[in-house]
Formats: C-alpha cells, sequence, structure tokens
C-alpha cells in the first residue's frame, strides 16, 4: 500500500484544529463572525471554499454526506463536492436528506426536516450584513459591537418606499439570540423560518472572506421587519408540476420562447421522494 | 456649580511641530450659540472636533451635561456613550453635506435613520416624520423618496440638517454650514438655521470664516488666530467695537455691498 495522496478530508490536521477552534468560538457566540485562516482549496472562490472547509473540519470516517447546490443534487458544484470528499475522505454520499449526517448547502435549507444528528453547512459569498451600507471594515466590527443596527432598518426602509413591501427576497438579515445581526447566506427568505429553533446545527463558511460563523440548535433567530411591516415568507399561487408540493420552495422553469413555464421543486431529493410515494399509492 | 451645558478647559492639540489649539478654554450654555471665526488654519476646526469628541486633545478636557443632569468626562465615556451621544443628544453639520448624508439611500431613509438607530421600528410613523421634517427645511414632500444625488446643493444642506435634528440634539456643531452656496441660497439657509435654533432652543458651535454668517447666528463669539483665543465676547460687541488688532483687521476686511 503506498502512502495516501491526501490527508483525511483534505486538510492536514493542523488546520483541521485551528478551523475546529473557529467553529467552537462560533458556537459559543451565536451569530458572531469569527475570523480564520482560510486556506487556498483546490476550488475557485465562489464555488463553497468556505463551506468545504468547514466540513472538512466536521467529518469523520463513520459520516454521510450529502451537497445540495439550489436546493438540487446533480448540479455541477454539488456533485464536484461530493466527489471530493468522497475521494478524500472516502465517506459514504448519499442524495436523501434523512440519511445524511452532514449537509453542505449553498442557497438553500432543506425541506424536510432536520434532527440533532445533523450538521448543516452553509456556504457563504458576503458574511458581513451591514457591507452594502458601510464599506469599513474597521466601522462594521464597531457596530457590531456596539449593536449599531439601525442601518440595516433603512435597508428595509429603502425597500418599501421603493417598492411598498419589503423587497428582499434572499440573504434577508436575521437577529440571533437576541445579540447579533447576521447574514443568513444567499437563501430564499422562505427558509428565513426554518433557522429557528432547529435542531440541527448550522455552520457558515466564507472562505474567500475568512469569516466562520454558527447557530447552535435551537436558538432563536428572528427576521429583521418592521411593526407595520412584518416579516412575511414568500408565497407561491403554484404547486409543483411534479409532485404536487405547495410547501415548499418552486423554481420557475421556463419551458419555451411563448411565454410557456412551470413551476418544480427546488429541493430533488423533497421533490423525488414525494413523486415515489405518489406513484406507491398508484400502483397500490 | 457649573451650569454649562459644554465645558472645554485648557484644551491643546499639536499636529507635529504645529500648535493648532493653545489652552483654549470656553463654556457654552443650553440654548446658546457660539461661533468661533478666524481665517483658514487657525485651528477652528480643529478645535470643533475637540470638543465634539471626533479627536482627542493632548490636553486639557470637555464635558458635557447630560439630560440627566450629569457632567460628565467625554474622554472618560466608553466609546458605545459617546456615540449614543452623538446620535442623540448632538448633531453634526458638515460643509460637504456628502460626508455627512448617504447618497444612494433616500432622503426619507437619511432622514429616518437616527430614528430608527435609537430603535423606531414603525415604518409609517418614521416616513411620516421625515415627511414632517423634509416640509420644515422647506423642501417638497414629493422628493421624499429621491436620492440626495438629485437634489441641489442648498437642498442637501437643508436635507442634512432635517437629518440632524429629526432626534431634536441639545447641541449642534456647525462646519461652515453655508460654505459653497452662492449668497441668495446662503440667505434662505441662515434664514431657516436661526428660525430653528429660536424654536427648538439648541445650542450651537458654529465654526465659520465668515463674519456676516457669525453676526446672523450667533450669540457669543471667539476669535482664533494661529491656535488661540485672541478675542471672545458678546457678537455685537466684538464685531461693533473690536479690541485686539487682528479683530479690528478681520472686521475692515469685510467687504460692503
Amino acid at each position: 500500500m503506498t502512502s495516501r495522496p491526501y490527508n483525511f478530508a483534505y486538510l492536514d490536521e493542523q488546520t483541521k484544529r485551528m478551523i475546529r477552534r473557529a467553529i467552537l468560538k462560533a458556537v459559543a457566540i451565536p451569530g458572531y463572525q469569527v475570523p480564520f485562516a482560510s486556506r487556498e482549496m483546490p476550488m475557485p472562490y465562489g464555488w463553497g471554499t468556505g463551506g468545504v472547509q468547514v466540513t472538512a473540519a466536521v467529518i469523520g470516517p463513520e459520516d454521510v454526506l450529502k451537497v445540495i447546490d439550489q436546493g438540487a443534487d446533480d448540479t455541477t458544484n454539488a456533485v464536484s463536492i461530493r466527489a471530493f470528499f468522497a475521494k478524500t475522505a472516502n465517506v459514504a454520499t448519499t442524495t436523501e436528506t434523512q440519511a445524511a449526517t452532514i449537509i453542505q448547502t449553498r442557497h438553500r435549507v432543506p425541506e424536510t426536516a432536520l434532527t440533532e444528528q445533523q450538521i448543516l453547512v452553509y456556504q457563504v459569498p458576503i458574511p458581513e450584513p451591514l457591507r452594502f451600507l458601510e464599506p469599513r471594515e474597521t466601522e462594521t466590527r464597531t457596530m457590531h459591537a456596539l449593536e449599531e443596527y439601525g442601518v440595516m432598518h433603512v435597508k428595509l426602509y429603502e425597500d418599501i418606499s421603493r417598492h411598498g413591501h419589503i423587497a428582499t427576497t434572499y440573504a434577508y438579515p436575521v437577529r440571533v439570540s437576541g445579540r447579533y445581526v447576521m447574514d443568513p447566506s444567499p437563501i430564499p427568505k422562505f427558509d428565513n423560518p426554518k433557522l429557528a429553533d432547529s435542531p440541527a446545527l448550522q455552520l457558515f463558511g466564507a472562505g474567500r472572506e475568512k469569516r466562520i460563523y454558527a447557530i447552535p440548535p435551537y436558538t432563536k433567530v428572528v427576521s429583521l421587519d418592521f411593526e407595520d411591516h412584518p416579516f412575511e415568507r414568500t408565497k407561491f399561487d403554484a404547486a409543483c408540476e411534479f409532485c404536487g408540493a405547495t410547501d415548499s420552495f418552486l423554481d420557475e422553469v421556463v419551458t419555451d420562447d411563448a411565454g410557456g413555464r412551470m413551476f418544480v421543486c427546488s429541493d430533488t431529493d423533497y421533490c423525488d421522494k414525494r413523486q415515489a410515494a405518489r406513484n406507491k399509492d398508484a400502483a397500490e | 456649580m457649573n451650569s454649562s451645558l459644554l465645558s472645554a478647559e485648557g484644551l491643546s492639540k499639536r499636529y507635529g511641530a504645529v500648535e493648532a489649539c493653545k489652552n483654549i478654554s470656553f463654556e457654552i450654555q443650553e440654548g446658546e450659540a457660539l461661533a468661533i471665526v478666524g481665517e483658514s488654519g487657525s485651528g477652528k476646526t480643529t478645535l470643533l472636533h475637540l470638543i465634539a469628541g471626533l479627536m482627542a486633545p493632548h490636553s486639557g478636557r470637555v464635558s458635557y451635561r447630560g439630560r440627566d443632569g450629569v457632567r460628565r468626562d467625554l474622554a472618560e465615556m466608553s466609546e458605545a456613550q459617546r456615540r449614543a451621544l452623538m446620535r442623540a443628544d448632538w448633531g453634526f453639520v458638515h460643509q460637504d453635506s456628502t460626508k455627512d448624508l448617504r447618497m444612494n439611500v433616500s432622503a426619507g431613509g437619511n432622514i429616518g435613520e437616527r430614528l430608527m438607530a435609537l430603535g423606531e421600528r414603525h415604518y409609517g410613523r418614521i416616513r411620516a416624520s421625515a415627511a414632517e421634517w423634509l416640509a420644515r427645511v422647506e423642501i417638497a414632500e414629493d422628493r421624499l423618496d429621491d436620492s440626495p444625488l438629485t437634489y441641489s446643493g442648498g437642498m442637501r444642506q437643508r436635507l442634512q440638517i432635517a437629518r440632524n435634528l429629526v432626534t431634536s440634539p441639545r447641541l449642534v456643531f456647525m462646519d461652515e454650514p453655508t460654505g459653497g452656496l452662492d449668497v441668495s441660497v446662503q440667505a434662505r439657509l441662515l434664514d431657516l438655521i436661526r428660525g430653528l435654533i429660536a424654536e427648538m432652543g439648541l445650542a450651537v458651535v458654529l465654526v465659520t470664516h465668515d463674519l456676516a454668517v457669525a453676526r446672523l447666528l450667533s450669540n457669543r463669539i471667539l476669535v482664533m488666530k494661529q491656535g488661540e483665543v485672541i478675542e471672545s465676547g458678546l457678537t455685537d460687541r466684538v464685531l461693533d467695537d473690536p479690541q485686539a488688532p487682528y479683530t479690528q483687521l478681520l472686521v475692515s476686511s469685510v467687504l460692503a455691498a
């Protein structure tokens, strides 16, 4: 047997230890962005280098990994990250939400409810929710430290004055455990209620920006809003074309150039499960 | 017992070998407008930054009496306290309005920011006070949702004033508030500021090189030259009967129209 080309899960043990320390700190201070020494990964920034490093630091040989990109298991990003860990950590992979112990995700939270045995790892492009209003990092850190979050509401105010309602539909800012305002990564605001009181541990990794933050299990997470314009979950007028679901986040798919379109579940595993159940019922 | 709103004792500030402020002491009473005048480079803006807590002096102290009646040393306050003071109790009107305004946010958002920072979470109420303040600074209400980028220089300056006064501060610092505006716009702005000061009982510290502005807005005046206060007193007295040679020169340099 020749020596293995990679250490378990690609990163060396010292690096994993460093990332685990950052994760522990992040869990101890819910919503606080912990700086960490992000490594170069064999993939471009923006493809999930932060999420991959967090996953590499928490994964063990017995874990079962699921990777989703916009809810789908079969897109390039999801397939290649799954293959990456299958190769470097030799772990089992799955597309089933219930069978997985670690789920790395880009832009979605699975529809199936998570359990205490699971960890959800988010890929984060820009971790700083105040960034678009305040470009200086020194200033945003001070604002977090002093809980100066008035400007977050300026953003929402602008939405309402321009569109008549809060038009932010993704990366919708939340307040974690009554303290830190956090960017939940570009998940649709439809998923925001799932962040609150989740039994699963939620970890967020931003590789390029070198930040890790976390929501521990069963933590209070509140989406920011106004008293007279409360937070509203996105509602769809359609049902999934394939499985008929009305309670899941739907993607609009253009089917021709004559205005034809259909709505399908963005969570492919959820949709497949429902279709299988329906076919089984029909067969019986 | 010191009853002043803000008091400065022995303030000094050096930039390398240059002494920008030398051992300056003064007090501001509630509802009083104090003008700091002098030529460029005389240290008046430095002095304003020192008393507004934007810069630390090399020696001396600044203390402020809060709404609770307790007098606190600015240097001994925590950063959180100081920033809270700046948001709620103080205003700062810059010569360059783009320094203070958020240019990519509508006028309403600009005015509402301080209210939201103080915890107001009702959109309707925030918008109503923004509209009210826009009217008070004489800007048409249909410009409420426009960005300050579409405003003229004079309107931006008025918007900046509205943004600072919406939380009813007790003390406002103004750094050349009419600088760079043409004279007719200046006149209207001065009128507006004078009205607001009287109406709200504001204390004002005004830095200007324009003696006409000082005469219109202030009750008391400090004349600065090379980092030192060379003359101070009631505005009318200092301008009509200047004692120091330099002040006499300043007053006689004003062009009569």
